[in-house]
């Protein structure tokens, strides 16, 4: 109980301390000097301390490892935690003071106010509108997308060759079998920088200039200068994702419904024709009915000067993100198919021969008994894997890829010379990034868990 | 019409199907062989279109012949059961087989038929092929960075006595097998510092002092990686053991460290290193930067070593903890005596594993300016006098850390064989 009162102690405590600082303590102003004087670099994040003590206090005060359960006497208990919580504040007070010292000598004020600064420099490729005088705080959402957007190609192709290789890692072809696992073995085993650096520099450039590029598919373009695809225009877009959202709602509901009838009454329909049928009839309706239309900007070479040509009009994908895309997802797609294979191969031959013996045809006997228990040890591993995609995507930085790091820790770091805070903001990026996705997962690891009765 | 007998193949028609089927399966791998070998098209005469699919449907017809049940033939057997089990396997089986068949001509004649190795400038690559002159030329460079040429022997030298001193272990008597524990953990890195110190750094004995920023290549690679798994183990251990602990303060460190650099890409650590680190520490202090992305990694690799420890902690039952403590034994006894021996044999996959991703990420201290191997393929690309090779330094490069990777993944999966039995 004296826990859990300090526990919400704390968490009020934090709750305040980000109050003030954000309204009363002008953190994202330049005008520091009267407020958090010597320590103010460690200052700014004295909320997530606050928090963070809390949540312990409160997790402590659930499972009471206490002294008394401790079984040794005090001295014993406390001394050592007193001698390490000492050293940290040691260090973490030694660096600071530093780096009070340091920035007082170069006479850099500490602080976030740089943020709202003109940032003035360009970038290649952003999903966003930008341009070199939106501040700071944009050109880090901007870069945080584009790292976003890399991490999500890459965990949807990593996934789909991850899970092909991992199954043709089982399959009774021998030649099948082996040419996955060399090329697991081969990917595997060739850092990923070089492999960024190979399909950059060396693969990428191999490709025709504009001009004699040949189209794919009639009317894309695969080019030196990156990869031109056709725009889609819509009109009345926003109907159209609500056609969609409707068909999703209306398949869950199907599936609840299915699932409650096999419980039930032991009744099988099949789900997933239905559900196909309803996620294309739904949104071609609205072609029809709703006044949705769909038309193509195809990309239109152009020249630029006698030499020069470019493709105008229509997606350009930036060889840079399709280098990134590539050797992301080919190396990444090595671990998960291991991940796949581990999976797979974990379940128990029994459990097929009972279900066949049950009755259950192959497919209903991949769907219902092994799919299920299989995804419980593949998806934890996997998990991992997605992570490690995404803080491996900052190697962006490598081939100028305008990422997090590139641009924020990079360009805006040489522009403003502040480094503390613009590598703390950067690390804490990703931290939180790696955290949420943790936490989702451990969540979504619940979810499907063996509920024993 | 139910003895429709000619395409359904049993074992009353195998003589007919057997050769049929083979016939039709040479013709189309023969057709494809030439075809990419020799610039032959035996079916020239049909449309261009037809002539593409055409060895894949005769192979096909020719495979799907050939597959019976129990057919007595003992080779037709093993075949039909590795690689002609259905129509999508068969269709696999020559997809794979056409590839291969269409990819070795054009990669073999880059990289060995018209590729040059003779000369010692780029004029000499007069070949359509790759140009390995470029490799041989650079090759020092690759190795040693740009440590002078003469100074070699002092970067080998030091290799060969730290290779030696490791195998120290192997020959240890069994009254020394007692203290390979405590060598290997903490008076082999001390000796193996002073040897890469006082050889490759220099300034004493006579020895021309190297300022680190001339190391380079892949010398730099192994050291790097070298000192971080040495340090960081003793730290993983330490941070392992502080996660499992009963005190709250000591845990929450622990974990709160761990779960920190796991959360971080090794390229913003390095950033942190090179930039923000210098910041933290007094204003007279100066630290060189190897040593700093040296002690970076370590930090950073901490995190991952302490939870492959931690694995190996969790895995032993507790009636060991249980026993050592009725025996009256105090924490500390109890881990070194009982814990710790049992825990750490159980982990040296991992370890090892966990040194293989080290290696794997050395090449990324390229981003804060040391030339490690792909920085060293960096600058030999822009160097104006040779132009035009990247393809040819990155294959050399991929090829290089492909045989070491793999090396030690068989290495570390042959000692999990071995470990595994002897539980």
């Amino acid at each position: 109980m004296k826990f859990r009162i300090l526990a919400y102690l704390f968490f009020f405590v934090g709750i305040a301390d980000l109050f003030i600082k954000i309204f009363y303590g002008n953190i994202f102003s330049d005008l520091t000097e009267d407020y958090y004087e010597i320590a103010n670099p460690i200052l700014v994040f004295t909320p997530v301390l606050f928090f963070s003590i809390g949540g312990i206090f409160l997790k402590e005060s659930k499972v009471s490892l206490t002294l008394e359960n401790f079984g040794t006497s005090r001295i014993k208990y406390y001394s050592p935690q007193f001698i390490c919580l000492s050293v940290v504040v040691l260090i973490f007070l030694f660096f600071t003071f530093n780096a009070q010292m340091n920035m007082e000598n170069r006479g850099i004020d500490f602080g976030f106010g740089f943020l709202t600064q003109e940032a003035s420099f360009d970038m290649q490729f952003s999903l966003m509108d930008y341009d070199g005088q939106d501040p700071y705080w944009w050109a880090y959402v901007v870069a945080l997308l584009n790292t976003l957007l890399v991490a999500v190609l890459g965990i949807i192709f990593c996934t789909i060759i991850g899970v092909i290789v991992g199954i043709a890692r089982l399959s009774p072809n021998f030649l099948i079998r082996n040419s996955a696992a060399w090329y697991v073995e081969f990917f595997r085993n060739i850092p990923l920088l070089l492999q960024i650096f190979f399909w950059y520099y060396a693969a990428l450039r191999a490709l025709p200039l504009p001009q004699d590029a040949s189209p794919l598919f009639g009317v894309t373009y695969l080019t030196i200068k990156g990869y031109y695809m056709p725009a889609f225009i819509w009109n009345n877009l926003n109907i159209f994702l609500y056609s969609i959202l409707a068909a999703i709602i209306a398949i869950i509901f199907i599936r609840y419904y299915a699932n409650k009838l096999r419980d039930n009454e032991g009744k099988q329909i099949p789900v997933f024709y239905i559900s196909l049928i309803i996620l294309f009839i739904l949104p071609a309706l609205t072609f029809l009915a709703g006044g949705v239309s769909l038309n193509f900007e195809i990309p239109v070479l152009k020249q630029l000067s006698a030499t020069s040509f470019i493709y105008d009009g229509g997606i350009a994908v930036p060889p840079e993100l399709i280098a990134l895309t590539l050797a992301l997802s080919l190396y990444t797609a090595t671990f998960v198919a291991e991940c796949v294979r581990a999976g797979i191969q974990g379940i128990s031959k029994g459990q097929k021969e009972a279900a066949a013996s049950l009755g259950l045809t192959p497919n209903q006997v991949l769907k219902l008994v092994i799919m299920p228990q299989a995804l419980r040890i593949i998806i934890p591993p996997t998990t991992n894997q997605y992570l490690n995609l995404t803080k491996n995507s900052s190697l962006a930085a490598a081939i100028a890829y305008p990422d997090l790091v590139l641009v924020f820790a990079g360009t805006a770091l040489m522009q403003t010379g502040r480094a503390i805070e613009i590598v703390s903001i950067t690390m804490l990026t990703y931290l939180s990034i790696s955290l949420a996705i943790a936490a989702l997962m451990n969540w979504y690891n619940k979810l499907i868990e063996i509920k024993e009765k | 019409m139910s003895k429709f007998t000619f395409l359904k193949s049993d074992r009353s028609n195998i003589q007919l199907v057997l050769i049929t089927g083979t016939f039709l399966i040479t013709i189309s791998i023969l057709d494809v062989f030439l075809n990419s070998f020799f610039r032959l098209n035996l079916i020239s005469f049909l449309p261009s279109k037809v002539s593409f699919l055409t060895p894949f449907i005769i192979g096909m017809i020719g495979l799907n012949l050939i597959r019976i049940e129990y057919s007595g033939n003992k080779f037709l057997d093993i075949l039909n059961k590795n690689i002609n089990t259905s129509n999508f396997n068969a269709a696999l089986t020559l997809i794979i087989i056409f590839v291969i068949f269409k990819a070795i001509p054009p990669s073999l004649s880059w990289m060995i038929l018209d590729a040059n190795i003779s000369g010692d400038t780029k004029e000499a690559c007069t070949g359509t092929g790759a140009c390995w002159t470029y490799i041989k030329v650079w090759f020092r460079r690759f190795m040693y960075g740009m440590y002078p040429n003469e100074q070699h022997w002092r970067i080998n030298t030091a290799f060969l006595l730290v290779i030696g001193l490791g195998t120290f272990g192997l020959f240890a008597t069994e009254k020394m097998k007692k203290f390979l524990a405590l060598y290997y953990v903490v008076i082999y890195p001390i000796i193996a510092f002073l040897i890469i110190y006082y050889l490759i750094s220099g300034g004493y004995f006579g020895l021309e002092w190297i300022e680190t920023g001339a190391w380079g290549g892949l010398s730099l690679t192994f050291i790097v990686s070298f000192f971080c798994l040495i340090f960081c183990f003793p730290l993983g251990m330490i941070l392992a053991l502080g996660r499992r602990s009963n005190l709250p303060a000591v845990r929450y460190i622990s974990i709160g460290y761990i779960e920190f650099w796991r959360g971080v890409p090794l390229i913003t650590v390095l950033f942190m290193s090179s930039v923000m680190f210098p910041m933290f520490l007094p204003e007279d202090f100066f630290m060189d930067k190897l040593v700093r992305v040296i002690i970076a990694i370590t930090l950073f690799e901490g995190a991952y070593c302490a939870e492959v420890i931690r694995g190996g902690l969790q895995s032993l039952p507790r009636g060991q903890y249980d026993a050592a403590k009725s025996l009256g034994m105090g924490y500390w006894k109890m881990h070194i005596f009982v814990i710790l021996p049992q825990a750490l044999k159980l982990v040296i996959p991992g370890i090892c594993n966990t040194f293989l991703a080290l290696v794997k990420d050395t090449p990324l201290i390229f981003v804060v300016g040391l030339a490690e191997l792909a920085g060293m393929l960096a600058l030999a690309k822009t160097n104006p006098k040779w132009l035009g090779f990247a393809m040819e330094g990155y294959i050399f490069a991929a090829i290089i850390f492909w045989i070491i990777c793999y090396a030690m993944s068989k290495y570390s999966y042959n000692l999990e064989e071995k470990y595994k039995t002897d539980r």
